[in-house]
């Protein structure tokens, strides 16, 4: 069994309530941080740890909040992104709903370290009851005293609270998160200034994803070292990692990072091997932005190598060949799958999702919704595979915010990768649906 | 000024001048506002309009977001602003429950064709439509992370997850026989089923 720092206590009867909590050890990092560390210290660890990103970016955190302005006088504020929208990613919402008080006490701590006074959590408005189990846990810990003023006893006063999205993938970019949070359009800024400098209402501000903050109670309990002993270099301590797809086992598995990618998917202890005795086809590794891999390269890297579940592992050999750990949104898919059928779900995904701002990405996500659509109602040509990846070649680098990118990677990957699926249906001037399988029943059928 | 800002949907203001949040749903506001500092009142919108969707039938109609804008002291263009950007806000009346089902890759994976069609047949009505006793309107809806447990629908705060046509029936039958209005904000939401 590899070692689970998050969500090891997820089948704790009550594990959601504070009583519970603290009986399992809950809030002794607020405890270790303001009695015997300085906010300094706290990041230090932080830093210390290794800790990237959860949300996808796998920017280290402590550098990040090694940036934040701290001019006198000026509030400072933490914001956690629980804005989880990328497809195939829900581990956000299984940590907040069994171990809310794991996302508060992180918040507590963390706000601790960066100075913060105030914390807003941005949870995405269908998240609805998801929200209210965070907000019964925050009242519980303002009655406990660990929210409120003067905690423990310290100078340190923090209030926390919560705010629901109103349904925009585009709020999880922590700059379009922001203006939501203001109460406006989901729009990304133009950065520079980035959050550290000015963020919420124009103040120093962190963005953090829920795992992210989670992730610092264990740093700080045990120490950023310890944390780092854990996964294989840059890529360090635990991931959630959500699975979905034609697997026996779906569900949210905290892994060791440097796990095989085999190891995750075939063994009992995760995913459980393919449903029905089927082969795999491909996975999409770390949510529908990251370009989808055939299984050979998912498996093994281009030199052959076991491709490992670290940051460094899935991105071996760039996009030619490789892929990306991103938001740890796993979506495998059997060998009856359609590449084409599943890319129009993530095409029209995009385009349902962009904010409208850049034309690149307003108008390139339409085109290639529109595009793959002639493939599946049998009018497409095969000249309009060449047009869909010059579309995505030129979304790319031209947009504000990355869902340009998210929307082209993988477009290009799919081209890239199984380009034969395209012309079949080209040359064929039908789409079938390949799948000898009852999706519903989760049987095949004969 | 809702006229002008709304364009095409009438703006009726006798119907204006009688919208007023209950007391209890005045409280939930006041909560809300409570969570910001006060020069940043703006910033409680999104969620006021949440319970306002709610209260007032379940859409935002040009009088409801024009009383939205005077609680929060900002001008209706900037409610009009953000109700159009994101999805959950209803610009049109819709039915007494919406069901949102996903159809995103995990969801498709998993059949969330089949269950689309199988409602569009059960309640006679397509994609986008209302039934006609008003009790019914069916979505579809973008990747709601709830992939490990497709195909999915939810409808007002409670996410029905691995869907099956026998699931589907019960919720039919549940709802119907319920013949409440289900939003975001209610406090019995249901994963259960």
């Amino acid at each position: 069994m590899g070692k689970k720092l998050l969500i090891h206590n997820d089948k704790v009867p009550g594990i959601n309530t504070l009583e519970v909590y603290r009986a399992h050890g809950g809030y002794a990092s607020v405890e270790k941080a303001l009695k015997t560390m300085t906010p300094d210290q706290v990041t230090d660890e932080v830093k210390k740890s290794g800790l990237r990103g959860r949300g996808g970016a796998g920017f280290p955190t402590g550098l990040k909040w090694s940036f934040l302005a701290k001019p006198e006088g000026v509030e400072r504020y933490l914001v956690c992104n629980a804005d989880e929208s990328e497809p195939g990613t829900f581990k956000d919402r299984y940590l907040m709903e069994k171990i809310p008080h794991a996302l508060i006490e992180g918040m507590i701590t963390s706000s601790y370290a960066l100075g913060a006074k105030s914390s807003y959590i941005y949870i995405r408005g269908e998240y609805f009851y998801v929200a209210r189990i965070v907000e019964n846990a925050i009242k519980e810990a303002y009655a406990a005293g660990w929210l409120g003023k003067n905690i423990l006893g310290s100078n340190f006063s923090h209030d926390c609270y919560v705010q629901v999205g109103g349904g925009a993938y585009i709020c999880g970019e922590e700059t379009a998160l922001l203006e939501s949070l203001e109460g406006k359009r989901g729009n990304p800024r133009i950065k520079p200034p980035f959050p550290a400098v000015a963020g919420l209402w124009g103040c120093p501000t962190v963005v953090n994803n829920v795992e992210t903050i989670a992730a610092v109670v264990p740093i700080v309990n045990g120490g950023g070292e310890e944390y780092a002993k854990i996964g294989i270099g840059k890529s360090t301590g635990t991931k959630l990692i959500s699975a979905s797809g034609h697997i026996n086992k779906p569900g949210v598995y905290e892994i060791e990072l440097g796990i095989t990618v085999e190891d995750f998917i075939y063994s009992e202890e995760y995913c459980g091997g393919i449903r029905n005795g089927k082969k795999m086809k491909a996975v999409v590794a770390g949510g529908s932005s990251v370009p989808i891999l055939p299984t050979e390269l998912i498996l093994k890297t281009a030199k052959g190598e076991p491709r490992l579940m670290t940051y460094e592992s899935l991105s071996d050999g760039g996009f030619q060949t490789g892929t990306m750990l991103g938001s740890g949104g796993f979506i495998v898919m059997d060998e009856d799958t359609s590449i084409v059928k599943n890319l129009f779900t993530f095409a029209r995904f995009y385009h349902h999702e962009s904010c409208g701002q850049c034309s690149p990405c307003r108008e390139g996500t339409g085109w290639m919704e529109k595009i793959l659509k002639k493939f599946l109602n049998g009018t497409a040509s095969e000249s309009d595979v060449e047009l869909l990846w010059d579309i995505q070649s030129k979304i790319e680098g031209k947009t504000i915010c990355p869902l340009g990118e998210a929307a082209a990677w993988p477009v290009a990957a799919a081209i890239r990768h199984f380009k034969h699926e395209f012309l079949e249906i080209a040359k064929s001037k039908k789409f079938v649906d390949i799948s000898h399988y009852d999706r519903l029943n989760k049987k095949v059928v004969a | 000024m809702g006229a002008q800002v709304h364009g095409t949907q009438h703006f009726d203001a006798k119907k204006r001048a009688e919208l007023k949040f209950s007391d209890a749903a005045m409280e939930t506001v006041k909560d809300i506002i409570s969570r910001y500092p006060e020069k940043h009142i703006k910033s409680a919108l999104l969620p006021v309009l949440h319970v306002a969707q709610a209260e007032f039938g379940g859409w935002l109609s040009p009088e409801t977001m024009d009383y939205v804008a005077s609680v929060l002291k900002i001008k209706p263009i900037e409610v009009f602003e953000v109700a159009s950007f994101y999805t959950m806000y209803n610009l049109k009346p819709v039915g007494k429950c919406t069901f949102e089902v996903c159809q995103t890759s995990s969801c498709w994976l998993n059949g969330a064709e089949d269950i689309v069609k199988y409602i569009e047949k059960k309640l006679n009505i397509k994609v986008g439509e209302t039934t006609k006793d008003g009790m019914f309107t069916l979505k579809t809806a973008e990747c709601l992370g709830s992939c490990g447990t497709a195909p999915m629908l939810q409808c007002g705060a409670s996410y029905h997850e691995n869907l099956t046509y026998d699931k589907v029936d019960k919720l039919i039958e549940k709802y119907k026989s319920e013949n409440k209005l289900r939003s975001y904000t209610d406090l019995d939401y249901n994963n259960t089923l």
